[in-house]
Order: structure tokens, then C-alpha cells, then sequence
């Protein structure tokens, strides 16, 4: 048995598909109470008893075989092509105890394909508290089947799971019911047209565009009989087909299943008439951002302090143990000072991180969508596209591929353009340094006046993101059918361990992400800032001593003046002196400017490359924003970065569209160049009209 | 009647759909005839419609209810 059995894991959405994964597998992916966490399909390797390995594969949740949207599609394809590497041996059917009617009507669909299914029963820790009881023998037999009753929570019942995939040849594969029965004729006349293909795969094919391998199509409208069907038709036999199977569902759980409602309690219903409330659903979801906000500013304060010191401390300590040397330098100025403009924002980030992925496995987010639904309705999104417009608060690229589960084509492609105007958390750094800069302390009803900022911010990013949809959707001319089904999952009390994991590994993709682009900018920088052509950096200080001969400077404020005109002349110098005539207007000089070119890799680079700039031929060892507050504006005297060129700065961060992987994804989605290439232009032209305004209304 | 007159709070037995206007997959989902129908809540507006469904807990919009007939069963 050298073969690994392939295992797919299918259910209805939100199941606890992808925990039955992280239990078989030991792996850690994506959980959440939201339908539709999983867009992909997953991969990972269980050991079984006695030496055996099983190849299992998490799909995404889908109600039916009947695809509607693009995550679901990924099951039937992967169901329908026996050619397929990963077609499974067996297919396990997930579902949740306290839906198992609608979870069922998935599974009689598999047995119809006669592969060998498992139904697993989750959620057993649940049933209890709803007052349910199972038959498990009786339904195995009515269902022809194996039954596994688990719980991922409790860590019940995985055992005797993988004891029935490492059997799975006992398995039966008969169907449990026979569907054929709503239109006799139809069926037995397709029944000799193909008499080697399975009957309710062809019935799959006919109803729906899926991919079936090498029998394409074509073949079937060569097939009279096919055609004297209208979709009408078709659709009314769908109907009667579902209807057949609830029936035979019916039957089995009336004598498989016992509800006693008496002991039931549903906490759902209770919550949800104030949660979802037309006045107090609105007052609580701006509360909890309102908290979010505070929270992200008053909570980390004290460990980025000691962070931003830490590191200044390391370059020094650095600088003085080590030979001096350019390499030394390097790693002081560059590479330290680099990594600390990153590292110092890991509160902050792991703060969002735990908000979003509370709101995430409480339930909360499906409530979001329904109080969010018909306000989106209006700029032509969705209310799905609240979850991309949430999550993209973490990172764009993860929400634009949560996208896959709104139904609506036109609706998704606006949702994936305007994904990228929200405040991610690479866009984060930039904002709270300037504002720590620009924004004076004080609070207003117990709120900081900074913690404001940030938060108009983020509605500045999402109010762009609303406006530019409503533009897309009078621009756009695609037709696409509308449909909007979203299930309101049970609350549930998060699982710390489900949190803790996807803050500490968004958190660590973040540092490492982040860290490599900055490592590798920062080297560069420091060398192109190090090193210049011609007299005038060779030559700095024999230039700037005759100069300033006149003046009786000491040392210290000779050195000063050094270190800057070899800044000024090295080679990040005259690119950055090259570019200023474009940014000026914005109340820029050239060091942010080529911060600014700099981020048009990834958003969290300015900071480390000012760190870098700035750092280069300094000796004091300073912390970043302080450094920052120093910097004066060599034409007039104040502050570089005052009020009125912080507000530009913010503001060009706010739109621009800077972030290379967000345009792959982008592109990948999309499947064309023509949207990420839009996106670039037209968010940058944007960001620099913004700026430009607002620094010359407020200079 | 249909579904789009229901009253927050009362609850119905769904009696016929048009299966050309609603999605295939909302009637998988459990929204067919004989099955009883509770509105739970509504977003402003009365759209969109937060239903119980034969157990299941769903929000559509109300350009989808109004082809679903019902009959209410308490008030
Ligand atoms: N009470 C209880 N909750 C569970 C159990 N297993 C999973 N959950 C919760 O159910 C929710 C859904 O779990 P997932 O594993 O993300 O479900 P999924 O089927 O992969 O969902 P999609 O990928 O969205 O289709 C999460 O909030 C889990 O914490 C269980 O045994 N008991
Ligand atoms: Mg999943």
C-alpha cells in the first residue's frame, strides 16, 4: 500500500470542514463562523493506523452540486473529472448536527455519484444544548453509509474518522435514493443515449456549465433528446429533483433524529433582535469600531515605545562594539534602522488582527452583511463586499480573494477594484507616525484627538471605496443576475487557539512579508545614499570647512553640515533632487519623495527608508520619529513635516495604489492586465490630485 | 400573500415559489412549499428579510421574497 488514498472534505459552508482538516492534519488553515472562509482548495497529508497516509484536500462549503458561485464551482469541478489527480477515493461529507435536513440534501447529491462517502456528523458537542439525539445505526443503513459522530472542538471522535478512511474499500456505493424517478422518460431515454456514463453526472452536465473532462458538451447536443428541453423546463425539473430528495430526508430523520425543543435554547434569535435591530444594530456595529480604534492607540502605546528604543539602542550598540567600517554602517544605518521602522508596528497590527478575527468566530460578520446590505445595494456592491471591505483592513489580498463567494459577476469585480482603498495594515505605519507628528495629544470625550484621525482615515479609505463603486457600477455595462442568499451562522464563543494562530501567523507573514522587501531596500538605499559621484561628495568636507570657515562652528555642527551635503550628493541624492520638482507642491522635499517611490513596492517601506535616510553619516542615535520631528524644511525653516504636508501625506497614502502583490492578485482574479493596470493609474493620479490640494488649501 | 408581507415576528407556511425567479439554490437551502417560514427581523426599508427557513437562519432581499407565496399561521 504505497498509494495514498485520496480524501476530499465536502459540506455545506461553515460546517467545520476546514477544523476537520486541522485535526486530520495537524495543520493550521483559516477557521472562522463565516460562510465562505475557505475560497480554495487545501492540501495536506494525514497518517492513518497501521502505516497508512492519506491525501487530504479541504474544499470550499457548497449548498448543492449546483454551482453558483466561482468557490463552489471548485467542488463539482474537482467531483465531475475522474481524470483528475486529486479525485478523491473517498469523499467526506461534513456536516453540523444542528443542520443536518440541509446539510443531507449535499449528500444524497455524492451518493448519486457513487464514490465512496463518509458522513461525518460535527458539532457533536452541541447537541446536548439544542436537545438533539441521533439513530446512528438506523441512518447508516437508510443513508448507506458510515457515520462518524466528532467534535473538532472537544477533539472528539477523530480517531474513529480515520479508522473509517483507512477502510474506506468497505464502503458502499450505491446511492440512497433514486432521483430519476421526477421525469421517467427524460431519464431512461439519456440512460441509453450514454449507457457508459453515470446517469446523474450527465444530468449535472446538462443543468450546468461545469468542465467534465473529455466527454465535452458538444456530445450531448448532438443528442436529440436533450434538446427538447428549455431551461424553464430544466429548472422546474431542478425543483422537483430537490423536493424528491427532501422527502427521502424527511423520512429518514423522522425516525433517525429526535429534537426535544423543550430542552433546545436559541440564544440566536434572542441576540439577533438587538444585534441586527434597525437602531441599536447600527449603534452597536459604530461602538465596536469606535472601541477598535481606541483600542489599537491606547493598548500598544507602551510596548512600541520600548520597541522604537530598543532598536535605537541596538544601532548604537552596534556601532560601538563592531570595527568601523562600511560594513558596520550597514548594519547599523541600514539594515537595523530599516528593520525597526517595521518591527515597531507589531502591536499595533496584532491588536487588529485579534479584532477582526473575533468578529470573524463570533458570528458577528454575517449580521454586518444584512445591516450592510441595502446601503451597498446603492453603489452597486453587495452586502458580501462588507467582508472584503472589513478584512481589507488587514490586508487587501486576502479580501480580494473573499470575493469568490458573491454570486453577482459585476458585483465582485467591484468589490475587487475598490478592495484596495481601504486602510491595510501596511498603510498603518505611515499613518500613525505622521499623525503622532502632525496631530497634537488631547482627547475629546474621552477619545484622543489622534485615535480620531486614524479613524477618519479609515472612513476616508472606505468612503472612496463606496464612491468609486458607485461610479464603477455607472460605468460598467455587464449584466449579471443579482441574487443575494447570506446564512446567519450561530454565535459561538471564540476559540482562543483559532484566534491566537491567525494573529500570530498574519502577524508573522506581516514581519517577514514586509521585513524581506525592507532588508533588501534598505541595503540598497544605504549604499545609493552612502556613496556618491564627483567632487562634490568626494570632496564634502574640504567643500563645506572652506565654506563655512567664516562662521565659528564647533565640531559637532561641522560634521552636521558634512554628512548632509554628501547626503545631498550621493546618488539617492540627485535621483531624489531629480523627482522633487514633482512632489514640491505637495510639501515634500526629496527624502520623502524617495520614501514614496520606494513604497510603490509595498506601503510599510516609508518609514524604514526615511529611518535609512536619515541615519546615514548620522552619529547621534535617535529614535525615528523623533528624527522625523527634527527635520526643517531648508526653504522656509518650519518643520518638514507640519500639519498642512502630514495632512497631503496622509491623504496620498489614503488613495494611492501602491502594493505590487495586491496588483498580482489583482490580475489573477481578474484574469487580465486591463483592471491592476486601471487600478495603478488611476488610484495614483487620484492620491496626487488629493495631496496636492490639500497642501496648498491648508499651507 | 407573500413572504415580502410577512410582519417581523409571525410566521407562515410557504405554498407555492416560482422557481424562474428564485435561485436554485434557495430552495436547496430549505425555501419550499409546505415548509414554515418565521420572520425573524428586517434591515431598514423592510430589505432585506432575515428568515427562519425550516431551521435554517437566512437573509435574502425582498425582491426575491415577493415570489414566494405564503400563508401565515398565528395572528
Ligand atoms: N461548537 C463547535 N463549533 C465548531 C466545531 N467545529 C468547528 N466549529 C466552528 O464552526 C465554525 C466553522 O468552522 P470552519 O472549519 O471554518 O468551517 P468550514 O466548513 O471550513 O467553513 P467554510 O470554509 O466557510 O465553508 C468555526 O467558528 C469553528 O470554530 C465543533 O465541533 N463544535
Ligand atoms: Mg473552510
Amino acid at each position: 500500500m504505497s498509494k495514498q488514498i485520496n480524501v476530499a472534505l465536502i459540506g455545506n459552508p461553515n460546517t467545520g470542514k476546514t477544523s476537520v482538516f486541522n485535526a486530520l492534519t495537524g495543520l493550521n488553515q483559516k477557521v472562522g463562523n463565516y460562510p465562505g472562509i475557505t475560497v480554495e482548495k487545501k492540501e495536506g497529508i494525514c497518517k492513518l493506523p497501521r502505516g497508512v497516509k492519506a491525501h487530504i484536500i479541504d474544499l470550499p462549503g457548497t449548498y448543492s452540486l449546483n454551482a453558483s458561485s466561482l468557490d463552489e464551482n471548485v467542488v463539482i469541478e474537482l467531483l465531475l473529472n475522474k481524470t483528475d489527480k486529486d479525485f478523491p477515493d473517498v469523499a467526506v461529507v461534513v456536516s453540523d448536527v444542528e443542520n443536518l435536513k440541509r446539510n443531507l440534501l449535499l449528500f444524497t447529491q455524492i451518493k448519486d455519484l457513487e464514490i465512496p462517502t463518509i458522513l461525518v456528523i460535527n458539532m457533536s458537542d452541541r447537541m446536548a444544548y439544542k436537545g438533539i439525539s441521533l439513530d446512528i445505526e438506523y441512518l447508516e443503513e437508510q443513508l448507506e453509509t458510515k457515520i462518524a459522530l466528532i467534535s473538532t472542538r472537544k477533539n472528539k471522535g477523530i480517531d474513529g474518522l480515520k479508522e473509517l478512511i483507512r477502510s474506506y474499500k468497505e464502503l458502499s456505493t450505491k446511492p440512497c435514493m433514486d432521483a430519476s424517478s421526477i421525469d421517467v422518460p427524460y431519464f431512461d431515454n439519456l440512460r441509453k443515449a450514454f449507457p457508459n456514463q453515470l446517469l446523474y453526472k450527465l444530468w449535472l452536465v446538462i443543468t450546468q456549465d461545469v468542465n467534465f473532462g473529455k466527454t465535452d458538451r458538444k456530445t450531448f447536443d448532438k443528442v436529440e433528446d436533450f434538446k427538447t428541453k428549455s431551461k424553464t423546463d430544466l429548472k422546474r425539473l431542478q425543483q422537483k429533483e430537490t423536493i424528491k430528495r427532501y422527502q427521502f430526508i424527511n423520512e429518514t430523520l423522522k425516525k433517525g433524529q429526535t429534537i426535544d425543543l423543550k430542552s433546545a435554547k436559541d440564544l440566536r434569535i434572542k441576540l439577533d433582535r438587538v444585534l441586527t435591530h434597525k437602531v441599536w444594530g447600527y449603534l452597536i456595529f459604530g461602538i465596536i469600531l469606535l472601541t477598535i480604534f481606541q483600542a489599537i492607540y491606547d493598548w500598544s502605546s507602551i510596548p512600541m515605545d520600548f520597541i522604537d528604543s530598543t532598536f535605537a539602542s541596538l544601532s548604537e550598540w552596534t556601532k560601538n562594539t563592531l570595527p568601523e567600517g562600511a560594513f558596520t554602517n550597514l548594519l547599523a544605518e541600514g539594515i537595523i534602522a530599516g528593520l525597526g521602522g517595521i518591527v515597531i508596528f507589531i502591536p499595533q497590527i496584532a491588536f487588529l488582527f485579534l479584532f477582526i478575527s473575533i468578529l470573524e468566530e463570533s458570528g458577528y460578520m454575517s449580521r454586518v452583511v444584512f445591516l450592510m446590505d441595502r446601503i451597498m445595494r446603492r453603489f452597486g456592491l453587495s452586502g458580501k463586499s462588507v467582508v472584503p471591505l472589513i478584512s481589507g483592513t488587514a490586508c487587501a489580498i486576502p479580501a480580494i480573494m473573499a470575493t469568490r463567494n458573491i454570486e453577482s459577476w459585476k458585483e465582485r469585480l467591484i468589490t475587487i477594484l475598490v478592495t484596495p482603498f481601504t486602510t491595510c495594515s501596511a498603510r498603518l505605519p505611515v499613518y500613525l507616525i505622521i499623525i503622532s507628528l502632525v496631530i497634537p495629544e488631547g482627547r475629546v470625550l474621552g477619545l484622543s484627538y489622534q485615535a480620531l484621525t486614524l479613524m477618519l482615515l479609515y472612513l476616508i479609505g472606505f468612503g472612496a471605496a463606496v464612491g468609486s463603486a458607485w461610479i464603477l457600477n455607472k460605468i460598467l455595462k455587464i449584466r449579471s443576475k443579482t441574487f443575494f442568499i447570506v446564512e446567519m451562522p450561530n454565535y459561538k464563543l471564540p476559540m482562543f487557539k483559532n484566534v491566537a494562530l491567525t494573529v500570530l501567523e498574519k502577524t508573522k507573514s506581516f514581519v517577514f512579508g514586509a521585513g524581506k522587501i525592507i532588508l533588501a531596500i534598505s541595503i540598497v538605499l544605504w549604499f545609493l545614499a552612502s556613496y556618491g559621484p564627483g567632487e562634490d561628495f568626494n570632496n564634502a568636507e574640504q567643500i563645506v570647512t572652506e565654506q563655512y570657515a567664516s562662521e565659528s562652528l564647533d565640531d559637532d555642527e561641522l560634521q552636521q553640515k558634512i554628512a548632509s551635503h554628501k547626503l545631498e550628493h550621493s546618488f539617492i541624492g540627485i535621483a531624489g533632487h531629480a523627482i522633487e520638482p514633482a512632489i514640491r507642491p505637495l510639501g515634500y522635499d526629496w527624502k520623502i519623495g524617495i520614501a514614496i517611490v520606494s513604497s510603490f513596492a509595498a506601503r510599510e517601506v516609508f518609514v524604514g527608508t526615511l529611518a535609512t535616510i536619515y541615519s546615514v553619516g548620522n552619529d547621534k542615535v535617535e529614535t525615528i520619529t523623533n528624527r522625523m520631528a527634527k527635520e526643517v524644511n531648508v526653504k522656509s525653516g518650519k518643520p518638514l513635516f507640519n500639519f498642512a504636508s502630514g495632512i497631503s501625506l496622509l491623504l496620498f497614502y489614503a488613495f494611492a495604489m501602491q502594493c505590487m502583490s495586491t496588483l498580482a492578485i489583482v490580475k489573477r482574479e481578474t484574469n487580465s492586465w486591463k483592471w491592476p493596470m486601471y487600478q495603478l493609474v488611476l488610484m495614483s493620479a487620484f492620491a496626487y490630485i488629493v495631496a496636492l490640494v490639500a497642501f496648498q488649501a491648508l499651507k | 400573500m407573500t413572504l415580502a408581507d410577512l410582519k417581523r415576528g409571525q410566521q407562515g407556511i410557504i405554498t407555492d415559489v416560482s422557481s424562474i425567479h428564485i435561485p436554485l439554490k434557495l430552495l436547496e437551502m430549505g425555501c419550499l412549499p409546505g415548509n414554515s417560514v418565521e420572520l425573524v427581523q428586517v434591515a431598514p426599508f423592510a430589505d432585506p428579510m432575515y428568515l427562519n427557513i425550516n431551521g435554517s437562519h437566512l437573509a435574502i432581499r425582498k425582491e426575491t421574497a415577493i415570489h414566494i407565496q405564503i400563508e401565515t399561521t398565528n395572528e
